[in-house]
């Protein structure tokens, strides 16, 4: 599942954490965490508020200190080191620039600490604010920049360090709507031209499936899944990420399940579907449950399919969401044509693709349809 | 509508800030005023008196026992304000965390604050006496003589500072704690990834981020001390030959000893400016440095 730090030349890069713990007081927050990521990989953790993807990341830059547990850097390592002996630059979440200082003496700030020569320092700050076209604001003070110039600031400053990691704390979260979609292009395209280990931490699905390489998912102190973007959205791991990711949810009902073909047959509301999920190998689970992303629940004309009502109708344009309710009473989110003519209150059938369906067991894993070509 | 009641509010919002007003015009403009005539006239507390010019301003760029507490005001205040300016912030910023101990010192400090003035002047006067005193009976355990702390002429402005300073330390103390935690905690995180020494830090990210107090407790406590009154009135009543009298104590003695108010007029008048234009120079200095 997860990509090997490399080996070259002798040296091992990229970034291994291994069997991290942490708690605060009598709270924990990670519960041996492991992971590794490779050089130049864009890694997301992506998780729900309280789920530890903060203080991990805090942990690497060592803002926090590891109660347990191990983190390398490029084959070194760094949980006992100083914040800035570990070769991390961070983007704050608010920033966190120096409010008396310009903003060329915020970029030249750590590089004057580590003593490189003026030469240099003005060559870099010039570089940077190049590639994020701040030039014009280097002599100005932070109060005088709008949110989206501080957040360039904030990455030039990082940029500066010529850093072996780059860590991002909720970037964008502080932006309006547009200015969040124009910075994540711009972070994807400065990623490119960078070439570094970056890791991002969001709460925001569409951030981290756009940006990241792979996206670690966590909850309750541990990582769930680690995987790239279309791994987690079409193989999640457990009820939790299929939950998760992926707007609107996955509707996830409960169904009884038949394992005496080949693939397994669920029976929901009445009506008996043929997912793609092979019968053999499946554990024995006396609770099973059926994960569908309502882009493969359609509407169609009453009688059509499974009998369901129209609760509420979002019209997004391109499509429509169909909030629907069964018979007894279980939501059912579905898709239908931008153009749609649903109305609340409008007796419907939902026509399952039950072949791309997920089944979750008991414990809430997941099993799903081999990939083509499996 | 809106129209009419925009207009009919303008004034009516006047009745808001009324009841200040009136209070503020009475009891501090008009007395500034009254007290600025005041000094032109030869007058006693009875009431009436001859009008005289700026003859009492003449009179007291003359008047040698003027001078002296004018000299010894500007002595005090040097001695005074940069420790009451520096001693807090270094204070504050060794108790801005969050342990008991801390919390118990910031405690201890400030309490000498809430004590008053006769409460402070008793509990020196008991430590400085020359006779009896705790400081002599410490020098008589070295076999040293006792160190004439309140009536050396050359000593005694130096023991008023010190009462003063312990009086005064506790609250730009809390001043300067409140400053340091409104400092966001983010920004000592990226000087810490930043490589930032202790020092560093420090020199470039807490003193820039508490300026504006270190100003305003500059000015605060000059003001403050320009106007030194009670710790000498209560310990040397101004003695030894002056040396501890500072401008209000001498306006005390001309307006309520001597009863010539159009002359402790005049020198309120001048005790008056110099503050004015000490705090001025003070807050121009500093904005002119860049200080924000």
């Amino acid at each position: 599942m997860g990509t090997q730090s490399s080996r070259t030349g002798g040296r091992v890069s990229g970034i291994e954490i291994s069997n991290v713990t942490k708690a605060y007081g009598a709270t924990p927050v990670l519960d041996g965490v492991s992971l590794s990521i490779a050089d130049n990989e864009f890694v997301a953790f992506l998780g729900p508020s309280g789920c530890g993807k903060t203080t991990l990341l805090r942990l690497i830059a060592g803002l926090e200190e590891v109660d347990g547990g191990e983190i390398h850097i490029n084959g070194r390592r760094v949980d006992q080191l100083a914040p800035g002996a570990r070769g991390v630059a961070m983007v704050f979440q608010n920033y966190a620039l120096y409010p008396h200082m310009t903003v060329a003496d915020n970029l030249a700030f750590g590089l004057k600490n580590v003593g490189i020569a003026k030469a240099e320092i003005d060559t870099r700050i010039a570089e940077a604010a190049r590639i994020l076209e701040i030039g014009e604001y280097l002599g100005r003070k932070p109060g005088e920049l709008s949110g989206g110039q501080k957040q360039r600031v904030a990455i030039g400053r990082a940029i500066v360090k010529n850093p072996d990691l780059f860590l991002f704390d909720e970037p964008l979260s502080n932006l309006d709507a547009a200015l969040r979609m124009r910075t994540r292009l711009e972070l994807a395209q400065l990623r490119r031209r960078l070439k570094a280990t970056m890791i991002l931490v969001t709460h925001d699905q569409v951030e981290a499936m756009t940006l990241a390489d792979r996206i670690v998912v966590m909850k309750d102190r541990k990582i769930q899944q680690v995987g790239t973007p279309m791994e987690i959205y079409i193989r999640p791991a457990n009820v939790f990420v299929a939950g998760f990711v992926g707007s609107p949810p996955m509707n996830i009902l409960k169904v009884d399940v038949d394992v005496s073909g080949a693939v397994v047959m669920a029976r929901l509301a009445g009506g008996v579907f043929k997912t793609g999920v092979g019968s053999a190998g499946l554990p024995v689970s006396a609770h099973w449950r059926i994960g569908l992303r309502p882009e493969t629940v359609k509407v169609g004309a009453s009688g059509d399919g499974l009998a369901a009502t129209v609760e509420f109708v979002e019209r997004l344009g391109e499509r429509t969401l169909v909030y629907t309710k069964l018979a007894d009473g279980t939501p059912v989110t579905a898709e239908d044509a931008g153009t749609s003519r649903v109305k609340m209150g409008d007796p419907v059938g939902l026509k399952i693709d039950a072949g791309s369906a997920h089944l979750f067991d008991g414990e809430g894993v997941g099993y799903h349809a081999p990939e083509s070509g499996e | 509508m809106s129209r009419a009641l925009s207009q009919k509010g303008s004034w009516t919002n006047a009745l808001f800030v009324a009841p200040y007003l009136f209070v503020y015009l009475c009891l501090l403009i008009y007395p500034l005023i009254a007290g600025m005539g005041l000094s032109l006239f030869k007058a006693d507390l009875f009431g009436g008196g001859s009008f005289v010019g700026f003859e009492n301003f003449a009179r007291l760029f003359r008047d040698e026992v003027f001078l002296q507490s004018v000299a010894n005001t500007f002595y005090f205040v040097a001695l005074t304000v940069p420790p009451l300016t520096v001693l807090p912030l270094l204070l504050a910023l060794l108790l801005n965390r969050t342990t008991r101990v801390a919390a118990f010192f910031r405690g201890v400090f400030f309490s000498s604050s809430v004590l008053s003035v006769t409460i402070v002047t008793l509990v020196w006067r008991m430590i400085l006496m020359s006779e009896g005193g705790l400081a002599s009976n410490i020098t008589a355990l070295f076999g040293a003589d006792a160190i004439a702390f309140l009536s050396d002429p050359k000593i005694v402005m130096i023991s008023m500072a010190i009462i003063t300073v312990w009086w005064c330390l506790g609250l730009p103390m809390m001043l300067y704690l409140s400053a340091l935690q409104q400092v966001p905690k983010d920004i000592y995180e990226a000087a810490e990834l930043d490589n930032a020494s202790w020092w560093r830090t420090l020199w470039s990210i807490t003193l820039p981020s508490v300026s504006r107090t270190i100003i305003l407790v500059a000015i605060f406590e000059c003001v403050l001390q320009f106007q030194l009154f009670g710790q000498p009135q209560l310990i040397t009543q101004g003695g030894p030959n002056g040396a501890s009298r500072p401008i209000v104590l001498f306006i005390f003695e001309i307006g309520f000893r001597r009863w010539d108010v159009g002359y402790a007029a005049a020198a309120s008048q001048i005790l008056f400016a110099i503050i004015l234009i000490a705090t001025l120079v003070q807050y121009f200095v500093t904005r002119k440095r860049g200080v924000q």
